[in-house]
C-alpha cells in the first residue's frame, strides 16, 4: 500500500508577525492525505486548523517546510483548479441567483457557456437543491445556503474539497442531515476531503482519518485512522466502535490541552 | 506613519501639479505681453512671468498663501479687507444656523419617532426638502424675513444654513432613537416603564452617539449654507460676499483667498466638532455609533 | 388588504400634509392681504407658471439639463473611474483617501467664481462647478464601497485564481453599488445647487439662477416662486430617478429588501 499521497505536508511552520509579537500558528506539521480520504481536523479554537487548510489551498504562505498537492505547489494546484473551498459562512453573492453563484467560478475559470447549465443542474442535484436555482440566496434558509455554497465548490470538478467548519453555524438537526448528505456525495464523487470541525461526533461520523491538533504552537498531536466502514448510516453513532473512536479523539484533545497551564 | 508619508506625498504632488497648471494656464498672457513688446522670453522669464501675475488665471500656490497671510495677519481684524473679519461674519451665521439646525433636527426626529402619523406625513417632505436647491429659495427667505421685520442679514443666512444642516441631524437622530432593540425595550416593559420613561431612560441615551456622529456633516453643511446664503442676498460682508466681489471686479486673488479662507474655516469647524465628539464619547465611556 | 392600506397611508399622509400646507398658505395670504411682492398665493404662482411656460422651459434647459445634469453625469463617471484607478495602487489609496475625505467636507461651491472666470458665462462653467462638487462625494463613496468586501469573499476569488479585473467586475463593483448610489444621491442634491450658484457669478440672459435674481430685483416674486417650483420638481425627480435605479440595481441589499 504505497500509494502516492494527494496532499503531503512536511514539517510545516507558519509564524504570523503581529503587533503583539509573533504568533506560532503552525509548528512542525507533517501529514499525508491519500486520494479519496475524508480527513477531519479537530482541536480547540486557535490551534491552527484554518491556517493549515489555507496553507494547503495556497491562501497562506508557510514560513518553513513544504507542501505539495498532486506533486505541485499549492499555487500551481490552485491554477489547475484542484480545490473547491467551502467557508464557515456560505458567502453567496446576494446580487446573484443560486445558479448565478454556482456559475461564478465557471465564468472566472473560463468554462464554455454552453457547458454551464448542465454543470449547474448536476451539482444542484448533488446537494439536493433542484428547483431552487432561480432563487436569491437571501430567500433560502441557512442550511440551504450552505448546500448551495458546497454546490459552488463542486461545480468545476476539483478533486479536493476543503471545508472550514462548513456546518458550524447551523443547528444540530440540520447538521445531521447535511452530514449524511455529505457522506453520500463523497461516496458518489470519490473526492478527497479536508474538513475542519469543532465537533467530535461530526469528525468521527464523517472521517476515514481524524487529525487532532492543539494550540500554542499549533501542531498535530494525534492521527487516528477510523476503523468504521465507508457505508455509514446515522445510527452508526450508537455502535461501540463509534464510541471507541470518539473516546480516542477526546483523549487526544485532552492530552493536547495538558501541555498548557 | 506610513499613512502620513503617503498623505504628505499626495499633498506635495498636488502642489507640484498646481505649479505646473499655473505655468501653462498663465503662459498665454506672458507670451501675449512679450509679443506686443516684440520680445521672445526665455523659459526662466516665462516661469517668472507666470508666477507673479496679479490677475493670474490660476495663481501659484505661494501667491495664494501670501494673499492669505496678508488678509489674516497683516490686516487689522476690523478692516473691511481682513479675511478674519469676513470669516467671522460667515462663522456667525454658520453657528446660528448650526444651532437652529440641531434644534430643528432633534425636535423633528423626536416627533417622527414618537408619532407614526408624523413619520408618514413629514419624513417624505424632509427628504424632498433636501432635493430642492436652497439657493433658489434663498432670495425668498430674505424677502420674507425682511417682511417679518428682521433687518439684519444674519437671520436669513442662518435659516439657509439651518435648512442644509438639520437633515443629517434628523436622519442620525431617528436612527439613534430607534436603535434600542426589542430585547432592551422588553426589559424596560417588564419593569412596567411608561412610554416617557422608555424615551428618557433608553431611547434618548442610546441616540447620543448617533447625535454626535452627525454633527460633523451638519456643521460642514451649515457652512455651505452660510456661504451660499451670502450670494443672492446682497451681502457685502462674509466669505461668500468676498467671492462675489472678487468675481464682479475681476480680481482672482480675492476669489482664491476667500475660497481658501472658507476651506480653513471648514477645517477649523470640523476639527472643533470632532473634538467635541471625542470628548462626548469619552464621557459616555467610549461608546460610538 | 392590510398591505394595500399601508401603501395607501404612505402616499395619503404626506400628500395630505402637502395639500394642507398649500391651503393654509392660500388662506393666510388672502386673510391677511399679504402683498404679492412679499408672498404670492399658490394660485398666483400657478398662474405665473401657466403664463411663462416658455421662459421656464428655456431656463430649465439652460440650468438643469446643460448645467446640472451634464455636470452630474461627467462628475459621477469621473469620480467612479478615479476611485477604480486609485484603488489599484495601495500607496495612492492610503494617501488620497484622507485628502479626498477632507476635500469632500469643504465648501466646494466656492470654486464657482473661478470656474466662471475660466469657462465663461455659458453653461460650460456651470457644468464645471457641478463636476467638481459631484466628483469628491462620488470618489469617497466608491472607494469606501470597493473596500467593503470581507476577507472571506476575497479569499473565495483567490481560490479560483481570479484576476484583478475579474475580482473587480464580479465581486467588488457589485458589492460597492449601494455605496455608489449613496454617493449619487448626495451628488444629485448638489448638482442643482452648483449649477444655480454659478449663475450668480455670471450667466447669459437665461437660466434659473439668472431669472431668480433679476425677477427679485423687479419684484416679480410670483415668477421667482415659479422657478423655485420648477427647481423643486427637478430636484425631486432627479433624486427619485436615482432611487428607482438604485432599487433595480441593488435589489439584493437588505435596506432595499425590507422595503419590499
Ligand atoms: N492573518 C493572521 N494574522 C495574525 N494571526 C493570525 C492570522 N490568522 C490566524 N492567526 C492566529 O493564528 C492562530 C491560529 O488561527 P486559526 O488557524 O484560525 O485557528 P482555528 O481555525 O484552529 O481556530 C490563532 O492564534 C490566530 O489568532
Ligand atoms: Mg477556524
Amino acid at each position: 500500500m504505497t500509494k502516492k499521497p494527494v496532499i503531503s505536508a512536511r514539517d510545516l511552520d507558519l509564524t504570523f508577525e503581529t503587533n503583539d509579537g509573533p504568533i506560532h500558528a503552525l509548528k512542525g506539521v507533517s501529514l499525508d492525505i491519500e486520494k479519496g480520504d475524508f480527513v477531519s481536523f479537530i482541536g480547540p479554537s486557535g490551534c491552527g486548523k484554518t491556517t493549515f487548510l489555507r496553507v494547503i489551498a495556497g491562501l497562506e504562505q508557510a514560513t518553513g517546510g513544504d507542501v505539495s498537492v498532486n506533486g505541485m505547489t499549492p499555487e500551481e494546484a490552485r491554477k489547475s483548479r484542484a480545490y473547491g473551498y467551502v467557508f464557515q459562512a456560505a458567502g453567496l453573492y446576494p446580487w446573484r441567483t443560486i445558479e448565478g453563484n454556482i456559475r461564478l467560478p465557471l465564468e472566472i475559470m473560463g468554462f464554455a457557456r454552453a457547458d454551464m447549465p448542465r454543470r449547474i443542474e448536476r451539482v444542484l442535484k448533488l446537494v439536493d437543491l433542484e428547483g431552487f436555482g432561480r432563487k436569491y440566496p437571501w430567500q433560502l434558509s441557512g442550511g440551504m445556503q450552505q448546500r448551495a455554497s458546497i454546490a459552488r465548490a463542486l461545480a468545476f470538478d476539483a478533486d479536493i474539497l476543503l471545508m472550514d467548519e462548513p456546518f458550524g453555524a447551523l443547528d444540530e438537526i440540520v447538521r445531521d442531515h447535511l452530514n449524511e448528505q455529505l457522506l453520500a456525495l463523497w461516496a458518489k464523487t470519490e473526492k478527497t476531503i479536508g474538513f475542519v470541525t469543532h465537533s467530535i461526533p461530526e469528525a468521527v461520523y464523517l472521517s476515514t482519518k481524524i487529525v487532532v491538533m492543539s494550540p500554542r504552537p499549533g501542531r498535530i498531536t494525534d492521527v487516528i485512522e477510523s476503523p468504521l466502514p465507508r457505508e455509514r448510516p446515522l445510527d452508526i453513532r450508537d455502535t461501540p466502535e463509534f464510541l471507541e473512536v470518539a473516546h480516542r479523539v477526546r483523549e487526544g484533545l485532552r492530552a493536547g490541552h495538558a501541555y498548557d497551564d | 506613519m506610513r499613512n502620513i508619508l503617503s498623505i504628505l506625498t499626495v499633498v506635495i504632488a498636488i502642489i507640484a501639479l498646481w505649479y505646473v497648471g499655473s505655468f501653462f494656464m498663465n503662459r498665454a498672457w506672458v507670451m501675449d505681453q512679450a509679443a506686443r513688446a516684440g520680445e521672445t522670453p526665455s523659459l526662466m522669464q516665462q516661469i517668472e512671468g507666470t508666477m507673479t501675475q496679479d490677475r493670474a488665471k490660476l495663481p501659484a500656490p505661494h501667491q495664494v498663501a501670501q494673499e492669505l497671510w496678508k488678509g489674516t495677519v497683516e490686516k487689522k481684524v476690523t478692516s473691511k479687507r481682513s479675511l478674519v473679519y469676513h470669516g467671522y461674519i460667515t462663522f456667525q451665521s454658520t453657528m446660528a444656523g448650526f444651532a437652529l439646525g440641531i434644534f430643528a433636527g432633534v425636535a423633528l426626529a423626536v416627533l417622527i419617532v414618537v408619532s407614526r402619523v408624523a413619520d408618514l406625513a413629514l419624513m417624505p417632505w424632509a427628504i424632498i426638502s433636501q432635493t430642492i436647491p436652497v439657493v433658489a429659495l434663498a432670495p425668498m427667505i430674505v424677502v420674507l424675513s425682511n417682511a417679518v421685520g428682521f433687518e439684519s442679514l444674519i437671520v436669513p443666512k442662518a435659516l439657509i444654513a439651518a435648512y442644509l444642516s438639520f437633515f443629517p441631524v434628523l436622519v442620525s437622530m431617528i436612527a439613534g432613537l430607534r436603535s434600542p432593540d426589542g430585547m432592551q425595550l422588553d426589559l424596560l416593559r417588564t419593569y412596567g416603564a411608561s412610554q416617557s420613561q422608555v424615551f428618557w431612560k433608553l431611547r434618548l441615551p442610546a441616540s447620543l452617539p448617533y447625535f454626535f456622529a452627525s454633527l460633523k456633516i451638519a456643521v460642514a453643511a451649515s457652512l455651505v449654507g452660510a456661504i451660499v446664503g451670502e450670494l443672492p442676498t446682497g451681502a457685502i460682508a462674509g466669505l461668500g460676499a468676498r467671492m462675489l466681489i472678487g468675481s464682479q471686479f475681476g480680481q482672482p486673488m480675492i476669489m482664491w483667498s476667500a475660497l481658501f479662507a472658507a476651506a480653513i474655516l471648514a477645517a477649523l469647524l470640523i476639527w472643533l466638532v470632532t473634538g467635541i465628539e471625542a470628548l462626548a464619547a469619552r464621557m459616555m465611556g467610549g461608546r460610538r455609533a | 388588504m392590510k398591505q394595500l392600506s399601508a401603501r395607501f397611508e404612505r402616499i395619503a399622509w404626506p400628500l395630505g400634509f402637502g395639500i394642507a400646507v398649500l391651503i393654509l398658505w392660500q388662506v393666510m395670504v388672502r386673510a391677511f392681504n399679504i402683498p404679492p411682492a412679499i408672498l404670492p398665493a399658490p394660485t398666483e404662482i400657478g398662474a405665473a407658471i401657466a403664463r411663462s411656460t416658455h421662459i421656464l422651459w428655456i431656463d430649465w434647459v439652460q440650468t438643469a439639463v446643460k448645467g446640472a445634469i451634464t455636470g452630474l453625469i461627467m462628475g459621477a463617471i469621473a469620480g467612479v473611474a478615479a476611485a477604480i484607478a486609485i484603488d489599484r495602487v495601495d500607496f495612492l489609496r492610503r494617501g488620497l483617501l484622507p485628502v479626498a475625505n477632507f476635500v469632500a467636507a469643504l465648501p466646494i461651491v466656492g470654486v464657482a467664481p473661478i470656474m466662471v472666470m475660466w469657462f465663461g458665462f455659458d453653461w460650460h462653467s456651470k457644468a464645471a462647478v457641478v463636476v467638481i462638487m459631484v466628483f469628491f462625494p462620488m470618489l469617497v463613496n466608491t472607494l469606501a464601497g470597493l473596500a467593503a468586501t470581507d476577507r472571506m469573499q476575497r479569499d473565495l476569488m483567490q481560490t479560483y485564481s481570479a484576476s484583478h479585473l475579474q475580482t473587480l467586475t464580479k465581486l467588488r463593483l457589485p458589492a460597492a453599488m449601494p455605496f455608489i448610489f449613496n454617493g449619487l444621491k448626495i451628488a444629485t442634491t448638489l448638482a442643482l445647487i452648483g449649477a444655480i450658484v454659478a449663475e450668480y457669478f455670471g450667466s447669459p440672459t437665461r437660466g434659473m439662477g439668472f431669472r431668480i435674481s433679476t425677477e427679485v430685483g423687479r419684484l416679480g416674486i410670483d415668477m421667482v416662486w415659479a422657478e423655485i417650483a420648477v427647481s423643486a420638481l427637478t430636484g425631486t425627480a432627479l433624486y427619485a430617478l436615482v432611487a428607482l435605479i438604485e432599487r433595480g440595481v441593488t435589489f439584493w441589499h437588505p435596506s432595499q429588501r425590507r422595503r419590499r
